[in-house]
């Protein structure tokens, strides 16, 4: 059914069709609309999962871990210092290998107070055991949550998975939605280790270090297995749905002499950049980076890119630009910009191409060019 | 308001508690441990439907090292803080099920008075289908006996070597707040006691709690065969007070109506606890004075009309 719709409200249409038993969310801006939205539906009828309006982002994730051990399907959403609240319990989600799934409205962190989009907060995330997929447009916020709960759920995955969309730029801009009746493209949640008080277990209890590793690879493993999951679910969604996602989305790459590598809208921007690049005679690509965990191997061989950062570890540098720099020996410029929301056009993408200095680091609005 | 209502059992001596055991051979607990005893009793009145969320506490430890456990429920652990929430979200997914299984929340005083406070209030705010216990050793036992919120007045630990100056947090006044269908007050040292007021708790739809003295020979520097004897010197000073409260109405038990009438000295509970050893007169009497405004305020309510 085609429509109109925000990137949160795609989110809760997904939501809706893949009908969790518990959901458990606690308010946040920007992504109050997918909660409100959730539980509209619920009250009205439309979706019969229970909703549970915690207290607190903590408590949503324990709720929904609580809610997954029985073997139901679980989703929550959040944004920056939601997430951050929920760390603690976002590791035991992934640790206790429940498929929770999870939409986060990418924003800044305080303070200031900034409720503007910056992917820190997500990338804050990065080591938890949560696989990571980052969108860019309303309709790809909506299959990338069906999707999520498929790949979370599949018994070689069994790992939470967070939805990435950025807030405002995303979150509450109007574009076409069309939803789909996903059917037997979300089979059935089937927890092999669900709770079974005829079959007592103990879950999460001493663990020796003797074990404790095993554990912890078997997390490593699955999120390894997961690649082949993910490509699979992305095919047949394609197959049945007609609608083709990868683990990079490439603009023009094939003969690109520089590549612009970024997340999120700044991604899809960076299409537009690479077009007006073009057109002056720069051989430009754009390879918007979709999944961070598991990270793909990406293509950049005899390239020079260009590595949009709308975060920074401080101390460090780019997040993403330093994920690439340990995959490639390809040169890196890396561009730090769109921090706290800072306004960042297909212009400004383009003129980080037009005055790369490689092997540099240049803060967008800091820096001046050379 | 009730969804189960087996008739409950009359327990009028030891013998007639059922003889299943759930919590087995092999836990790893301390000699003389009463959260253990405690334990035992809540799962022979709550039965096999049962799970356990336990969060960051003595029974994490004791339930014995993965992959073995020593309780024949299902045991879920869950981070120090968030054992009601994660009951919550388990109670609800198990409604929705279908299932009637007993989710209960086993959770220290540290767990529960401190740290996990935010999550429990907001489950009973939610009018969450669960019964939360709380075993209270009366300070973190699991990392060596450090304050809580739940250690009374003058009482030495290892964070508080000169005696605790601050007095206990009165949790069942906060649970009472949130108006739950039914709570109470236990001790390990009254396990008949203890088991009525489990199966009547689990009898009821709704958040339920049951606060459960827990004396702790390490913690409280006695020696390990006087658990149960301290439990009831705790009751017979009125230091501790049983009751219930059902829809509101408190109910002071009977063990704890003979020690209004007719307490024993404060002293025969301080000193045989080494935790206790060094206390001044003047803190005694603070703590006598705490008590019998305790007392009267409990008697008052519970002869309001």
């Amino acid at each position: 059914m085609k429509k109109i719709a925000t990137g949160n409200k795609a989110v809760a249409e997904a939501v809706k069709q893949v009908r969790p038993d518990v959901i458990a969310a606690y308010p946040i801006t920007p992504q109050t609309e997918i909660v409100e939205q959730i539980a509209e539906f619920v009250s009205g009828g439309e979706l019969k999962s229970r909703y549970i309006p915690v207290e607190s982002e903590h408590s949503a994730m324990a709720a929904c871990i609580g809610a997954s051990i029985t073997g139901a399907r679980t989703f929550t959403a959040t944004s920056s210092h939601g997430l951050l609240y929920m760390h603690e319990m976002t590791n035991w989600a992934a640790g206790a290998r429940l498929p929770v799934v999870m939409a986060n409205v990418n924003r800044s962190l305080g303070p200031g107070w900034n409720i503007w989009a910056e992917h820190t907060d997500a990338l804050q995330e990065r080591d938890t055991g949560w696989l990571q997929v980052y969108v860019s447009t309303v309709q790809e916020a909506y299959d990338a949550t069906l999707m999520a709960f498929r790949i979370a759920e599949h018994n070689d995955v069994l790992l939470p998975v967070m939805i990435n969309l950025d807030g405002f730029l995303l979150s509450h801009i109007m574009q076409p939605l069309d939803t789909i009746d996903p059917g037997d493209f979300i089979p059935p949640m089937s927890l092999p280790h669900a709770i079974d008080t005829k079959n007592p277990a103990g879950y999460g209890g001493l663990t020796g270090p003797d074990q404790q590793f095993r554990v912890r690879w078997d997390i490593e493993r699955s999120m390894r297995d997961a690649v082949k999951v993910i490509e699979k679910t992305q095919e047949e969604f394609a197959k049945r749905f007609g609608r083709k996602y990868g683990f990079t989305e490439d603009y023009l790459c094939g003969d690109a002499e520089v590549i612009i590598v970024a997340m999120g809208t700044l991604g899809k921007e960076a299409e537009v950049a690479v077009d007006m690049l073009r057109q002056e005679g720069v051989k430009a690509g754009s390879m918007r980076l979709r999944w961070l965990r598991p990270f793909p191997k990406l293509n950049l061989k005899g390239k020079q890119v260009v590595v949009i950062d709308r975060d920074y570890s401080f101390g460090r540098g780019g997040i993403l630009a330093t994920e690439i720099t340990a995959q490639t020996k390809e040169q890196v410029a890396s561009i730090i910009a769109g921090i706290g929301g800072q306004e960042v056009t297909y212009e400004d993408i383009a003129d980080f191409v037009r005055h790369r200095c490689m092997g540099t680091e240049f803060w967008f609005g800091v820096d001046k060019y050379v | 308001m009730r969804i189960r209502s087996p008739p409950l059992q009359e327990l009028d001596t030891i013998a007639e508690i059922p003889k299943e055991e759930y919590v087995l051979k092999c836990t790893s607990a301390c000699a003389g441990c009463s959260d253990s005893l405690a334990l035992r009793y809540v799962l022979k009145a709550a039965g096999p439907d049962t799970v356990l969320v336990v969060p960051a506490c003595c029974t994490s430890v004791i339930q014995g090292i993965w992959p073995n456990t020593a309780f024949n429920v299902p045991v879920y652990n869950i981070a120090f803080g968030a054992a009601a929430a994660c009951a919550s979200g388990m109670s609800n997914a198990f409604r929705a099920a279908g299932k009637k299984t007993n989710v209960i929340v086993y959770a220290g005083d540290g767990g529960t008075l401190d740290i996990g406070i935010q999550a429990m209030s907001g489950a009973f705010e939610r009018g969450t289908d669960f019964l939360y216990i709380c075993y209270d050793n009366e300070a973190y036992g699991n990392t060596g006996m450090q304050r809580s919120g739940a250690t009374p007045l003058g009482a030495r630990t290892t964070t508080t070597p000169a005696g605790k100056t601050d007095a206990k947090k009165d949790i069942d006044a906060i649970i009472a707040a949130h108006d739950p269908p039914y709570q109470a007050t236990a001790a390990a040292a009254y396990p008949q006691d203890l088991f009525k007021k489990v199966q009547k708790a689990l009898t009821f739809r709704g958040p339920t709690f049951i606060h459960v003295l827990a004396p702790c020979p390490p913690g409280w520097r006695y020696s390990t065969e006087k658990t149960v004897e301290m439990g009831k010197l705790a009751v017979k000073s009125g230091m501790w007070v049983l009751y219930e409260r059902e829809y509101g109405r408190l109910t002071i038990g009977a063990q704890s109506k003979a020690a209004m009438k007719k307490p024993i000295p404060l002293e025969d509970y301080l000193a045989p606890q080494g935790r206790f050893k060094g206390i001044d007169a003047k803190t005694v009497d603070i703590i006598k004075q705490r008590i019998a405004r305790n007392l009267a305020r409990l008697a008052a309510e519970e002869a309001a009309p």
